[in-house]
């Protein structure tokens, strides 16, 4: 453990931490300190609350510990190594020996992780007025929960477990020994050869990464595109981009076995029928996440959940039993640290200040960290049609953006779709190197309902990326010139 | 920028259904020069013992069935030009429809093909699968396409052509449609005897319209009207360089079943929506293509105005080299596109003349200069898969795909023809199945 491991712990899971004495009953307990769990608590004792935060492992859960604090840490690091071998692109020339230090990579990334949990280490919390309790949560009762022994009461409470890694149900592969995103970044020696299995988000930005590091990378997904929530074109550009850094793409293949032969770990995928033996040193799994409900005594509080979709809620994020409410990836379809912050803004609301907001209103975007980026907000095409909703969309390819080719950055492209006929926006997809930046402009007009053609009348820096965003904007102002208002405009110039 | 609609001159028809006739009799005779060129691909790569077309000319290649289906096409193309007799083509159509309903359906690894559909790839001489190929939903509606159009075209009271329309309605209404509507509305990609379905769908547009019209117009399996629906909900109106278009990135995908069916003023639901109809929407697309290749991201040598056309077909497998600063690598066969690609630089010649129909504004002056370019070789340019002339390793000149491909020419013969004389359009219009097929797809106005 190094220092800036150690440093981690010191704020996440103190070693000499001993747990407060019980003010009950509590305002608002809360199981699970990520970042659903921290958001509440603070928000909630800002507000005076009487607060108590429950944590069985680390605080800041899975986006600080072995999400996205993590990889996108590690993520910059192996693009610049990508961008050094590409340096020609850029006017560059290309260094003369590119030699990967993972180890140097990996311990920024520890040291980028320790500098983000101070702010919300133990010590700060208690600073702020809540009692932090490391220990197993479990409900005995409708009203009160178990912490290694120590009867916490609440008046309101709220679950944050987070989720866990889903495990892919493939023979030998427990036997064989594998990877997921817990253990991924613990890394000391960067693996010569890896397997990734799944083409979600996970998956494409591991495999690009630790193939720009160096590693032989296979990814085996077993659909026809990555990413299948997403728009045909982004994923393809996302298979071409993981092509394109030397990552072997197995798409439409199902992984069916594992063994292990002369230390590798061999494994079997079918495609179509055809059987294809892939030999690696490691094995990375990131097929999906499934909600972490066990052990929490759900059934004694009277909360209802599954082991598919996890704690059950309406719309106001309450459970089945009305004084506990869940928030983030243990009750939410879409799992990503920005919805939890955001649910657990509303439970705060609703459960102690009698709101009625509904987590059906939040306008949440999401953003696939490749190189390009993939990001996306609102309805896609085929939400939209199937709604009854007629759909332009309009489209500018990076290439046409003057910033982008200054850059080098040209691949990609912005879609913003709109009901036809207004300026509407339903919703955006952005490809491109920053898209997760990019795409919080159409997320604000979204929330704030504003149309396309504001974003026309709104000066934008020149030059800048977003600029393409501007554009498709110009492109729906100039589809309102119609033959007719055309005419009119003709004959007024020239009269 | 939108290209003008299409006015009353440019919607005048040959004989009450062409496209534009040739402007000029030079162009006319350039444009026979062509078509004849590409018409010989079948003349020469058929087993005259089953009908199979080879899909390229390359030593041991496979039979396409998609080729085949081109081919049965082109043969009335050949009888009204001049270039085959009735005889020799009624002849060749026989041999291909006795193989083909005689083939083994039974849908075993070593079989012709099942329910009515077939294998894409036949073994030349045996007609049976090979290469492990999936039974391919596209490539058989390819096929029954041609085999429709030479039940249409053999009309005569004969007992050879009255035998061959049998066996074409036959063959036809067979083919289990529904079959293939296996995991949900729309119509899966294909089926494997080791695998069973394969796990693709026909998502987005694509060439698959030709596929639902046939589906759709089966009066013994037809597809569920529900699923020509299904497949246009997964379509993409797009505002792209200024063209308002029902997207795909191949010209391919703009081409293929305007091959069969006059699309001009016939409306679906979507395209009512849109206020366009698909062949005005593949005007715009071969539009967007040369305004990508103006654009030329890539810097690749060659692209313009004058110079432009992205399909599936053959290109260079070279090592990765260095352009614009940039490390472009190569991709052998594969479907380009504009504008996201792939693109490595590789023109598809008879592509951009497959547009003749839909913009020849643009396409006569492209093909003009092509000609003018590579005056010695213009013609093998044109036939051929691809050239490419980023690439470096090639002698002067550039690259330049081997042999030629069944598909482009067959797209070359039929599109060449509706061009001149509206041919394949008329006997599309004609046949009662496509009518049905298209009314059940949600088509009217115009000819419906």
């Amino acid at each position: 453990m190094d220092r800036y491991e150690q440093a981690l712990r010191d704020h996440v899971r103190p070693r000499d931490w001993r747990n407060p004495k019980p003010r009950e009953p509590y305002h608002l307990l809360v199981v699970g300190a990520g970042p659903a769990g921290l958001v509440a608590a603070r928000a909630a004792a800002a507000l005076g609350a009487r607060v108590a935060l429950i944590e069985r492992d680390l605080l800041g859960g899975d986006c600080l510990n072995h999400g996205c604090v993590p990889s996108k840490a590690l993520i910059r690091s192996a693009r610049l190594y990508a961008d050094m071998r590409n340096a020609l692109n850029f006017g560059v020339r290309e260094p003369a020996n590119i030699e990967v230090d993972f180890a140097m990579a990996m311990q920024r990334m520890r040291r980028v992780r320790a500098r983000i949990s101070r702010v919300d280490s133990a010590a700060q919390l208690a600073d702020a007025g809540i009692d932090v309790f490391f220990g197993v949560a479990r409900f005995t009762g409708r009203t009160a929960v178990d912490v290694d022994g120590t009867e916490l009461r609440f008046k309101k409470a709220m679950i944050a477990t987070g989720s866990r890694p889903l495990l892919p149900a493939i023979a030998g592969l427990a036997e064989a020994g594998f990877l997921t995103n817990e253990t991924v970044f613990d890394l000391t020696v960067l693996p010569k050869s890896l397997l990734v299995i799944g083409g979600g988000p996970l998956g494409c930005e591991l495999a690009q990464a630790f193939a720009r590091f160096g590693s032989r990378v296979a990814i085996a997904h077993a659909e026809p595109l990555f990413l299948p929530k997403e728009e045909r074109d982004a994923a393809q550009m996302v298979s071409a981009a993981l092509s394109r850094d030397g990552v072997e793409v197995h798409l439409n293949a199902r992984v069916v076995c594992v063994r292990v032969e002369d230390g590798k770990r061999c494994v079997e995928t079918v495609n179509d029928g055809n059987v294809t033996t892939i030999k690696v040193d490691q094995i990375l799994t990131g097929i999906g996440r499934a909600p972490m409900i066990e052990g929490l005594g759900l059934e004694a509080a009277g909360v209802a959940c599954d082991e598919l979709a996890g704690i059950h809620v309406d719309d106001f994020l309450r459970t089945s039993n009305p004084r506990i409410y869940a928030a983030g990836d243990v009750c939410l379809e879409h799992k990503f640290t920005h919805s939890a912050d955001a649910a657990a803004r509303i439970v705060v609301r609703n459960a102690l200040f009698l709101g009625r907001q509904r987590v059906s209103d939040l306008v949440i975007p999401w953003c696939t960290y490749t190189d390009p980026e993939i990001a996306h907000v609102g309805m896609y095409v085929r939400q939209a049609r199937e709604r009854g909703i007629p759909v332009k969309t309009f489209t500018v390819p990076m290439h046409d953006v003057d910033r982008a080719i200054a850059d080098g950055e040209e691949e990609g492209f912005v879609k913003i779709h709109v009901r036809e006929g207004t300026d509407k926006i339903l919703g955006a997809t952005i490809v491109a190197r920053h898209a997760g930046d990019m795409i919080n402009a159409i997320t604000l007009a979204l929330v704030a309902g504003i149309g396309l053609s504001t974003f026309a009348r709104t000066i934008h820096t020149y030059p800048t990326q977003a600029e393409a965003i501007k554009q498709a904007a110009d492109a729906y102002t100039r589809t309102r010139l119609t033959p007719w208002i055309a005419r009119l405009l003709r004959f007024w110039v020239r009269k | 920028m939108q290209p003008s609609r299409r006015n009353k001159r440019d919607s005048k028809v040959r004989d009450g259904l062409g496209a534009d006739g040739p402007s000029s009799a030079a162009d006319d005779a350039l444009l026979e020069r062509i078509q004849r060129g590409a018409f010989e691909y079948f003349e020469r790569n058929t087993n005259p013992r089953n009908g199979l077309v080879a899909d390229t000319t390359r030593e041991g290649a496979p039979s396409s069935i998609a080729v085949v289906g081109f081919a049965l096409s082109a043969y009335p193309v050949g009888v009204e030009r001049g270039w085959m007799t009735r005889a020799d083509a009624v002849a060749r159509t026989l041999v291909t429809l006795r193989f083909l309903i005689s083939s083994d359906q039974s849908g075993r690894a070593g079989a012709t093909g099942f329910n009515g559909f077939y294998f894409h790839f036949l073994d030349m001489q045996l007609g049976t699968r090979v290469w492990r190929s999936e039974l391919s939903l596209i490539d058989s509606a390819l096929l029954i396409a041609g085999v429709l159009t030479a039940a249409a075209y053999f009309s005569a009271k004969t007992p050879d052509e009255t035998e061959l329309r049998g066996l074409a309605d036959a063959l036809y209404q067979r083919v289990e449609w529904r079959w293939a509507e296996h995991a949900g509305a729309a119509v899966v990609h294909g089926w494997k005897p080791e695998c069973g379905f394969l796990n693709y769908g026909w998502e987005g547009y694509s060439e698959a319209i030709l596929l639902y019209v046939l589906g759709l117009g089966s009066p013994t399996h037809p597809l569920t009207e529900n699923s020509f629906h299904a497949w246009t909900m997964t379509y993409q109106w797009e505002n792209l360089y200024g063209f308002d278009f029902l997207y795909a990135g191949p010209l391919f995908i703009h081409q293929f079943s305007h091959a069969w069916i006059d699309f001009r003023g016939v409306q679906d639901e979507f395209m009512r929506e849109k206020n366009c109809d698909y062949f005005e929407n593949s005007r715009r697309a071969t539009y967007v293509q040369r305004e990508y290749a103006r654009r030329n991201p890539h810097s690749f040598v060659g692209y313009g105005a004058d110079c432009w056309g992205l399909s599936a077909g053959d290109g260079p497998s070279a090592p990765a080299q260095l352009i614009a600063g940039r490390r472009q690598g190569f991709y052998g066969y594969s479907a380009r596109g504009a504008p996201y690609g792939p693109d490595d630089g590789t023109i598809s010649a008879s592509a951009m003349l497959a547009s003749l129909v839909f913009a020849p504004e643009i396409v006569l002056p492209t093909l003009h200069s092509l000609v003018n370019e590579a005056s010695a070789n213009a013609d093998e340019r044109i036939l051929a898969s691809g050239f490419n002339q980023t690439v470096t390793d090639a002698e002067a000149g550039g690259w330049m795909s081997q042999g030629a491909f069944g598909l482009d020419q067959g797209m070359l013969v039929l599109m060449i023809e509706n061009y001149r004389s509206g041919l394949l359009w008329r006997l599309g219009r004609d046949n009662p199945y496509i009518r049905s097929g298209m009314r059940r797809a949600g088509f009217a106005g115009g000819w419906i």
